[in-house]
């Protein structure tokens, strides 16, 4: 595997110099590395992984999951609705399923007002969404690997030790 | 009144470690932006399938003694292990015996096979606690050099050499704490075939064998003629991240693990059930935490290597273990007065040579089971430190 895709995998949050310790190769190979993963479009962006529940400012910010029910298209199957679906600022990420539902859906918003707003006026309206299940998320206990509040506690490890 | 008289003569003459009073010396720079090379463990905490299988015991009430040799269920996977990746056989029953670490192994072994006089002969640079084990059961500890041009591996050579009359026990550590060094099977022949003419027992510590980084590791266990003379010792502490739950091994014929029962059932009862639960879980499904924790390792020690070189300390690419033993005389001074003004002036701490006998003048030891970013930072402090030196 590309050594900077490994790398970023792993998510360390290296910056390209530290990269490029790390991996032994020259700064500017492992840059190269990251605009051909860029240009390869596997490399889509930076997002950095953050508890903000004690952020009062991110404390509104909403989130909900939804599991909508579509119709398959003939030829493109669900890939149109899909893809429409998931050009909503408001949608976050969106994967088609298997199971009692076709997409799940994981959508942000400032109020649930503004979210519930979202799903009855924009997603269900869509022609071919069947219907749709909303799922508000209470608290988040993991994020992308990252453990939130009740994560390990701090090393305890001696300084020194045979 | 003078209390000192109630110590016996051989604790009292006992020197400390080298290792104590460097760790008091960085104890009092708490609070201060330390990065500390100093260790001797990994930085992961154990993966939590092993500490979730620690707390589903305990909620099941797994809170009593166990058979002195240690849970069969356990014995039994350590017997498979040890099979599927040492190539030696030992049956669970009555061959492989449960212990509070390697370290009360290595104390058990000692008592048991160890008269007053006996002689112990050992690598150094060597963990701390091999010469002093051997004090402490009146044995006499002859110490086998290793040199930084051989990788410090141990040859028979200088095996030989070292060798006197009355020699009765080999203690090998590969791969060694602090060096790193270890040795390939062709040189551990040669050791075996040593043992074998000298009618030496063999203790052999392999707990750093998983992070064996090239080629793969040989036990001197399963060289012919061998396992009948050979006290296996291993643990779960550093391949599976479990220094503080206190849990190692040793396999053997089983009259010799019978005699080591005998001083772990009246010194020691038995390891604690909740860290032999622990164990199970760990080597029926901890293999991929084992093999991912290898892979850091592996590019720290790449990382961390190159960069000593770079700065002019040389240093030999250990094969095994985490850590790192570079050459610091190029600077002037002496391990001691590197390893301290290291701390004082870039608040990196690494450990003296010395404090891992004779053969580790000259050289630091630094742990490189830390992260990358605090890695790369203390590799540039050393820089910086040492071009301060030479100016």
């Amino acid at each position: 595997m590309n050594p900077v895709l490994k790398l970023l995998l792993e998510g360390g949050c290296l910056t390209s110099a530290q990269m490029a310790q790390v991996s032994g190769l020259p700064e500017a190979e492992v840059n190269q590395h990251l605009e051909q993963l860029k240009k390869d479009k596997i490399f889509l962006g930076w997002r950095p992984v953050l508890d903000l529940s004690n952020e009062a400012a991110a404390a509104s910010t909403v989130n909900a999951v939804i599991e909508v029910k579509i119709t398959p298209e003939r030829g493109g199957g669900f890939n149109r609705l899909a893809e429409r679906i998931a050009r909503f600022d408001e949608v976050e990420s969106c994967y088609l399923m298997s199971g009692g539902y076709d997409l799940l859906v994981f959508v942000k918003g400032p109020s649930l007002q503004k979210v519930a707003g979202f799903v009855s006026e924009r997603l269900s309206s869509i022609e071919g969404v069947l219907s749709t299940s909303t799922h508000f998320m209470l608290r988040c206990y993991k994020d992308q690997g990252f453990l939130l509040g009740t994560g390990e506690a701090a090393s305890t490890r001696l300084n020194v030790a045979p | 009144m003078d209390t000192k008289k109630f110590i016996a003569g051989h604790v009292a003459t006992l020197p400390r470690s080298g290792i104590r009073d460097f760790f008091e010396l960085v104890a009092k720079m708490k609070g201060q932006d330390v990065i500390s090379l100093g260790v001797g463990e990994p930085d992961f905490v154990t993966p939590w399938h092993i500490r979730e299988a620690a707390i589903f015991a305990l909620e099941k009430g797994k809170t009593y003694y166990t058979s002195n040799l240690g849970l069969i269920e356990l014995r039994r996977a350590i017997s498979k292990y040890v099979e599927d990746h040492f190539s030696v056989s030992y049956r669970p029953e009555d061959q492989v015996i449960v212990t509070v670490g390697v370290s009360e192994a290595l104390d058990i072994a000692f008592r048991a096979f160890c008269n007053p006089g006996d002689k112990v002969m050992f690598h150094q640079p060597c963990y701390v606690s091999y010469s002093p084990s051997v004090t402490l059961v009146h044995g006499q500890a002859i110490a086998v050099p290793t040199y930084a041009k051989d990788n410090f591996a141990l040859t028979a050579e200088a095996l030989r050499a070292a060798w006197q009359p009355g020699a009765k026990i080999l203690m090998l550590n590969l791969p060694c704490n602090p060096t790193g060094g270890t040795c390939t099977r062709e040189q551990l022949q040669a050791i075996a075939d040593f043992c074998r003419e000298k009618d030496l027992l063999v203790f052999s510590d392999e707990i750093y064998s998983e992070l064996t980084f090239e080629g793969t590791h040989t036990s001197i266990a399963s060289l012919p003629g061998m396992a009948e003379r050979t006290i296996f010792l291993h643990g779960f502490s550093k391949a599976f991240a479990m220094t503080g739950w206190r849990i190692g091994y040793a396999c053997g014929p089983a009259v010799l693990i019978d005699a080591m029962m005998k001083v772990h059932q009246y010194a020691m009862m038995c390891a604690s059930i909740i860290a032999q639960e622990a164990a199970i879980e760990a080597l029926q499904r901890g293999w991929d935490s084992v093999l991912k924790m290898r892979e850091q390792y592996h590019r720290r020690r790449d990382l961390i290597v190159r960069r000593f070189n770079e700065i002019g300390l040389t240093c030999h690419s250990p094969r095994g273990s985490f850590y790192a033993f570079p050459d610091v005389s190029v600077t002037g001074l002496n391990e001691k007065d590197f390893a301290v003004g290291l701390l004082e002036k870039e608040k990196v701490a690494v450990v003296p040579g010395l404090a891992f006998g004779e053969n580790g003048r000259g050289h630091v030891r630094a742990c490189f089971a830390t992260g990358y970013d605090q890695l790369i930072d203390a590799c540039n402090r050393i820089e910086r430190y040492v071009q301060g030196i030479k100016k």
